[in-house]
């Protein structure tokens, strides 16, 4: 039996004392958690960004469509990286063939090498579903953003015309938007997807932007004096911006196989342009005898827009955790 | 004086009507004094602050007369952006939330640095120190190392105090506080507003508390103003209107407060609701609720009469209601 020892405040606030002195020390306090100091002071500032880079690169549909994209980017940028052919050799005594040793996807109807035309044919997609979503996205979030925080008349008429573009069918659009437009570059195919497209991104940064400035810090920032163009690009912007990444991203998808869409109808690209539309609108004709001149540039735009909309889908997960 | 509100009237003009969310407001605030601004939600406290401030909503809002003199200036008759490089630099703003009113993708020292930035054009390093400087002067532990963190890694209390920081970073000579300690624990709420009564007694500046708390009222504010549907219904040196409220709706307010000796008694609560300020009832706005009302009180609005030489109340019946506790 232990001496019964006299009652010692010091002894016995050990006992009670990491509650108490979390109830008083408030560093650390009731919430807990990453409220307190943190626990080990090296631990790095983690923000919205950093958090969703650290999700995405656990998320394996990022890791897969990620690598197919920059596989894509590359060899458009060096397409005689993978191949030494030239897309517009045409030996009209190889038409139609099969694949053989050194073209292993065969000859399109003009005797051309099919395996050159999809590589190549991977910059033309690229780069229209690079630019028209880049153009899109600056134009419709710019001018949503400014429906959204000025709103009023400026609101309302934009809203508007947004209403009119979303009311023209693309491809009847494309028709005859396009029909009017000579040469064979990608540049009228872009501008016409950005005229189409801003209203789609324009309604999302509108609506993410009034979302935004209906928070308090907003608030607080223009009660500390900030004027309004500081008010929209440090505070209002940056919170705003998630889902404009995220539709714009799937979107990119969507813009390559509308220019394929335009290219098979013959009002995007033109010969002697190479893309993956055009191929498989002229191989179309011989779709029983030589399915190949087809189904290779089909399934390289399939998979390109695949992988764009994946990696829409992995974006959105991480920075939108409540979609999840 | 520092702040003078004179005869304030702000409306809203809403779908259903006209709100009148403040209804003639006078009140003054000196060098170095607290006055807290006391009444319940839709009582027109801090639609009176957002006013002076600059960041009423307009529209749906209007400022519909009144004067706002700081410095002996008007501050609605200043153009915009006179008026924006007031705020911040003259008087600043504490929020209620501070979770909600710091920007997530900031870190906190970015966001305190930016008042340097911005007001005093200093490079982002040299705001950056600043920054540091002004949370250890808050007493936010390892400031150093948590200038770069975001606003939701810090506790309640913690956030704040960066609010805090914030809105003395360049002291100003008047600091409106709406409801600063509402969304904090209790031992928190004591600590942020000793912080907030000795920043304010360093600076020497004008501070207007707005709150609903009785109790923090008690402990740092000079003086008293209660308001009532848009209007401020008694005025007061902060220790008299404890001892004897000159108005009954002070003195319920007083009333609902729990004390320690009415263990096991039923707490007492001022019957009915604040009034709709689409429809305000005429004569006293608080003739409905008023356990003393008359017919006196459902025609005639009550001036804002004196009752001493620093009290005023705005009740026909101040002197029984003085008279009857």
């Amino acid at each position: 039996m232990p001496e019964p020892q006299p009652y010692d405040p010091a002894i016995a606030g050990t006992g009670a004392g990491g509650a108490m002195d979390l109830a008083i020390s408030e560093g650390s306090s009731l919430d807990g958690g990453p409220g307190g100091l943190p626990k080990d002071p090296s631990e790095k500032a983690r923000s919205l960004w950093s958090d969703a880079l650290r999700d995405l690169r656990r998320n394996p549909v990022f890791i897969i469509s990620g690598l197919i994209i920059l596989f894509l980017l590359i060899i458009s940028l060096w397409p005689s990286l993978i191949t030494s052919g030239n897309p517009l050799k045409a030996d009209l005594s190889k038409a139609q063939q099969g694949s053989s040793p050194g073209h292993p996807f065969g000859y399109d109807p003009q005797g051309r090498d099919v395996y050159t035309r999809v590589v190549y044919g991977t910059r033309t997609s690229v780069t229209v579903g690079v630019c028209a979503t880049l153009g899109v996205a600056i134009v419709g979030s710019f001018l949503g953003a400014l429906a959204g925080f000025f709103g009023g008349w400026w609101d309302s008429i934009l809203s508007r015309i947004s209403d009119i573009f979303f009311g023209i069918p693309v491809v009847l659009g494309g028709l005859v938007f396009l029909s009017v437009v000579t040469g064979s570059t990608v540049w009228p195919v872009i501008g016409f997807m950005i005229l189409l497209g801003w209203p789609q991104i324009a309604r999302i940064a509108r609506g993410s932007v009034i979302t935004v400035k209906q928070n308090d810090f907003v608030q607080a920032a223009r009660a500390l004096g900030a004027s309004n163009s500081r008010m929209m690009l440090r505070h209002v912007a940056p919170n705003a911006v998630a889902p404009v990444i995220v539709v714009a991203t799937i979107a990119l998808g969507t813009y390559i196989s509308l220019e394929a869409t335009l290219s098979y109808l013959g009002v995007g690209l033109k010969e002697p342009a190479v893309s993956w539309g055009i191929d498989i609108s002229a191989a179309s004709n011989y779709m029983r005898n030589a399915p190949h001149m087809v189904l290779y540039p089909a399934g390289a735009l399939a998979l390109t827009v695949l992988a764009f909309i994946m990696l829409g889908d992995a974006v959105r997960d991480a920075l939108d955790p409540k979609l999840r | 004086m520092l702040l003078e509100v004179r005869d304030l009237h702000v409306e809203f003009h809403t779908r259903d009507g006209v709100a009148k969310a403040v209804n003639g407001v006078n009140y003054s605030v000196a060098e170095g004094e607290t006055l807290a601004v006391l009444g319940e939600s839709g009582s027109g406290k801090s639609v009176t602050a957002q006013a002076v401030m600059g960041i009423l909503d307009m529209p749906p809002g209007k400022i519909s007369s009144g004067e706002i003199l700081f410095k002996d200036q008007d501050l609605l008759k200043l153009k915009g952006e006179e008026r924006r490089k007031i705020r911040g630099q003259e008087m600043a703003m504490i929020f209620q939330d501070a979770l909600s009113s710091l920007n997530p993708v900031l870190s906190v020292g970015e966001q305190i640095g930016e008042l340097f930035t911005v007001h005093r054009g200093m490079s982002r390093k040299d705001a950056k120190a600043k920054a540091v400087e002004l949370m250890d002067r808050v007493r936010i532990p390892a400031a150093k190392e948590r200038v770069g963190q975001y606003p939701h890694q810090f506790s309640g209390g913690m956030r704040q105090r960066i609010m805090i920081a914030m809105a003395l970073a360049l002291e100003p000579s008047l600091i409106i506080a709406d409801e600063p300690t509402t969304a904090l624990d209790v031992t928190v709420q004591a600590q942020v507003m000793d912080l907030l009564a000795e920043l304010q007694r360093e600076l020497n500046m004008g501070l207007i508390l707005i709150t609903h708390d009785l109790g923090v009222v008690a402990d740092v504010a000079d003086k008293i103003a209660v308001m009532y549907a848009g209007r401020i219904v008694e005025t007061s040196p902060v220790h008299e209107i404890y001892k004897a409220p000159a108005h009954p709706y002070t003195k319920g307010l007083l009333q609902s407060i729990p004390r320690l000796d009415q263990k096991g008694q039923e707490l007492y609560a001022i019957k009915g609701l604040p009034p709709n300020l689409l429809r305000i009832p005429p004569g006293c706005a608080f003739n409905p609720r008023c356990p003393m009302a008359q017919d006196v009180c459902r025609t005639d609005v009550p001036p804002l009469a004196q009752v001493s030489e620093t009290r005023q109340s705005a009740c026909h019946f101040w002197k029984e209601t003085l008279d009857a506790r």
